[in-house]
């Protein structure tokens, strides 16, 4: 069972990543405009003149 | 005249000379919409940030006031090809905003704990039934103990908080139980786990939590979404004064902006933007939207005038009083405040079943506890089980059992025209059995409509239409809507109150009174009007034509009337117009029960009597003078075109020129109510099968989170049925 001393804290450290994650990307305003960031992504004008 | 325009109102200034503003855009609709408008006003010199909130449909804008200002970016907007119109966000929507990231946050909290207690709580149970050593199931109960007992105290504060003020206030709520059940389910796990015992539940008390939250945050994120709308529409369709300066210049300003005391000026054709006197000019007005009556009144100077009037025939000087000044809107008030504190407060279901549901749970916890004792069982034992039992009961069907119908239910409103203001409006319609209507702006269209177009030329029709566009009449409004072209003829001359005249096609076209084309009055021949409705002429190479334009009846008024009628309704028109207005509109209806000529005071009175023969009843209103009977009818419905204080009174609105979205209110509101009455015996019958065995002895951690996760999703999966059949 001396495995669980690290595989413990693995997992909630883990656990706790996903968390402060979440709570940044809410912080940051992600999460105001979600219809528009599903649709941000098609026009692709960012990616400058093609070449032909 | 030089008019400018003053928006300053709706500009937050910031340092050195930046500036922000938020607006509300129409036609956004696609991801080419928010690349045009962005990159558009990017390119402006002065602006500093354009960022479009799709889901919103809102813009916000940052500038540099010295190289820029409001109206250049509003007239920019336009030039890309979209309407925007400033937006004051109200003190509400921010609340509401915070609200729901404090929501979102506890949830992420709750849903990190709940996850990572469930990892060890399975692996006890697994424990359990292998060789698991005690020591390893110590450390594994302490380890919940540290993840659940932080995540608690800070996911659980929305419901301690409501609990605290219940409480307080002498009123229970199911936020009383729910607190009770977690902090003891907590305590006694921590007490177990420091005696070494099998079972403690720190899952159960965590989960509980993030599946109230979830039903909690999705109440408020579609309470948000209907006032985002709300707002939005709001800016749409506010509207702005003239005001005229000290120095004698004309300033557009928004309605908002205006003081008592301001002079403002009233041109023909445009609507009343407050309260006031008259101090100069006269001209005849339309009261419509403020008394019900469609014949117009004539106003001169000292007259009383209030927001919502249409002048007609001149311009009017006004100048602005405090509300509730004069006479009407002094009675309105003072009826709505009357009304407003004789509303009894319908008890909500869920509090109803809080009330019954908290002291049958506690006294058959104490019951449990006490024949377990008298059993012979240790005191320990007896209060084990008899937390047990507060755990298993624990509301969590319950408590999501109302809300997860409402949000679903609020939704389907929605997508069909129905924006709902307050939250328990759908158990109130769901119990109506008499619907009033107003008529004027209610059942009728708030506009004019053109009679009949049948015996006209349609070449001839597009012409006068479009020569309606020039005009700033009412009447021509009507009109101008029919035209195709959407261009007005461009050297077309308005005489206010009189007429439009234009070249067309080398002829000289005129459009407005008999007298001013030139033609013999009407009121002889077979063309003469029928009742109410009024006649333009239109003149064009010697060849007169008269229209007839009306206040006609929604197109679906008949239809649904009758459908309501057949769903048991009794159906009753309540008028401030005069008898030969409403009469005809009541006979096309098919309805006997109507009445005509009534003030604010006798609408409030018929409504109260109804009620006092404990009819429910259904208000549906537009007019100033239908506010305090809104506010007075158990629950109440207005057209979005309704006057400002209508609105604020009516429990939900209605979108567009149909009335179908009352019949769809009604039967939505049936609908989600059986299925909240289900909800809850589907609640109760979940407690009456796990209570025996909680009060046997023979709960565990592994039953209660299977029995409470399970009917959780029953209850929840029911209320997606709402969507259903509509």
């Amino acid at each position: 069972m001396n495995v669980l001393i690290y595989l413990v804290p693995m997992a909630l450290l883990l656990g706790l990543t996903g968390l402060i994650a979440f709570l940044w990307s809410l912080r940051s305003g992600q999460y105001e405009d979600l219809d528009g960031a599903a649709i941000r992504i098609l026009p692709d004008d960012d990616l400058g003149p093609r070449k032909e | 005249m030089a008019e400018t325009l003053d928006l300053s109102m709706f500009v937050a200034r910031g340092e050195a000379g930046a500036a922000h503003m938020t607006l509300a855009v129409e036609g956004v609709a696609c991801a080419g919409c928010i690349r045009k408008i962005e990159t558009g006003l990017a390119k402006l010199p002065g602006v500093i940030d354009a960022r479009l909130n799709f889901t919103q449909r809102r813009l916000a804008v940052d500038w540099r006031e010295d190289e820029i200002d409001a109206e250049r970016i509003i007239a920019a907007i336009e030039a890309i090809g979209y309407r925007a119109h400033p937006f004051a966000p109200e003190r509400v929507e921010a609340a509401d905003g915070a609200e729901a990231k404090r929501l979102l946050k506890c949830l992420a909290v709750a849903g990190f704990a709940a996850m990572n207690v469930m990892l060890l709580s399975v692996s006890i149970w697994a424990g359990n039934v292998s060789d698991m050593t005690q020591e390893t199931r110590d450390l594994f109960h302490w380890l919940s103990a540290l993840i659940a007992l932080p995540a608690a105290a800070y996911a659980g504060q929305p419901f301690f908080q409501s609990a605290l003020r219940g409480i307080r206030t002498r009123s229970l709520n199911m936020d009383v139980p729910i607190s009770v059940g977690v902090i003891l389910a907590l305590g006694l796990s921590v007490f177990e786990t420091a005696a070494h015992a099998t079972h403690a539940y720190f899952d159960s008390a965590i989960m509980l939590l993030f599946f109230l939250l979830c039903g909690r945050y999705l109440d408020l994120a579609m309470r948000r979404k209907t006032r985002l709308f709300a707002g939005n529409l709001a800016s749409l369709k506010a509207e702005f004064a003239h005001r005229l300066e000290a120095s004698g210049e004309l300033v557009r300003v928004p309605v908002a902006a205006l003081h008592p005391g301001d002079r403002l000026l009233v041109r023909p054709g445009e609507r009343v933007p407050a309260d006031g006197t008259v101090i100069g000019g006269s001209s005849a007005i339309d009261d419509s939207l403020v008394t019900g009556e469609t014949l117009n009144r004539s106003v001169g100077a000292g007259a009383t005038i209030y927001a919502g009037s249409i002048a007609i025939s001149g311009a009017l000087t006004m100048r602005v009083t405090a509300a509730g000044a004069g006479t009407l809107v002094e009675e309105v008030e003072e009826l709505l405040q009357k009304a407003t504190a004789a509303k009894s407060q319908t008890v909500r279901l869920a509090d109803r079943a809080a009330r019954l549901y908290a002291p049958v749970v506690h006294a058959m916890a104490a019951l449990t506890a006490l024949g377990w004792l008298v059993a012979g069982a240790s005191i320990h034992d007896a209060i084990v089980i008899a937390i047990a039992v507060l755990i298993i009961t624990c509301p969590c069907a319950i408590a999501l059992a109302i809300p997860a119908v409402q949000v679903v239910a609020a939704g389907a409103l929605f997508r069909s025209g129905v924006i709902l203001n307050s939250g328990d409006a759908i158990e109130r319609l769901a119990v109506v059995d008499t619907v009033v209507f107003d008529k004027t702006g209610t059942l009728t269209l708030p506009e004019p409509q053109i009679e009949e177009t049948a015996g006209i030329d349609p070449h001839v029709l597009e012409r006068a239409a479009r020569l309606a566009l020039s005009s700033r009449h009412p009447l021509a409004a009507a009109l101008a809507r029919a035209a195709r072209e959407r261009r007005p003829y461009p050297d077309a001359i308005e005489t206010p109150g009189q007429g439009v005249r234009a070249m067309i096609d080398g002829n000289e076209a005129r459009l407005g009174s008999a007298g001013f084309c030139g033609v013999a009055d009407e009121g002889q021949g077979a063309a003469a009007p029928r009742g109410d409705a009024s006649i333009i002429t239109f003149v064009h190479a010697g060849k007169a034509v008269r229209i007839a334009i009306r206040q006609a009846l929604r197109p679906d008024a008949v239809a649904v009337v009758k459908a309501l009628r057949e769903r048991g309704l009794h159906i009753i028109v309540l008028s401030g117009d005069r008898r030969e207005a409403v009469a005809p509109v009541a006979h096309a209806l098919g309805v006997g029960d109507w009445r005509a000529d009534l003030t604010p005071t006798e609408k409030v009175a018929i409504i109260e009597t109804l009620k006092s023969r404990s009819r429910g009843v259904l208000m549906v209103g537009d007019g100033l003078n239908d506010a305090p009977a809104l506010a007075a009818a158990h629950v109440s419905l207005s057209p979005i075109t309704a006057a400002h204080l209508a609105q604020a009174h009516a429990d939900a609105l209605f979108l567009g020129d149909k009335l179908e979205p009352v019949l769809r209110a009604v039967g939505g509101a049936r609908r989600a109510r059986s299925l909240m009455l289900q909800n809850l015996a589907l609640a109760a019958a979940y407690n009456a099968l796990a209570v025996p065995i909680a009060v046997a002895g023979l709960i565990t951690p592994l039953i209660a989170a299977l029995a409470m996760s399970g009917s959780s999703l029953l209850v929840t999966l029911n209320a997606l049925r709402a969507r259903l059949g509509s």
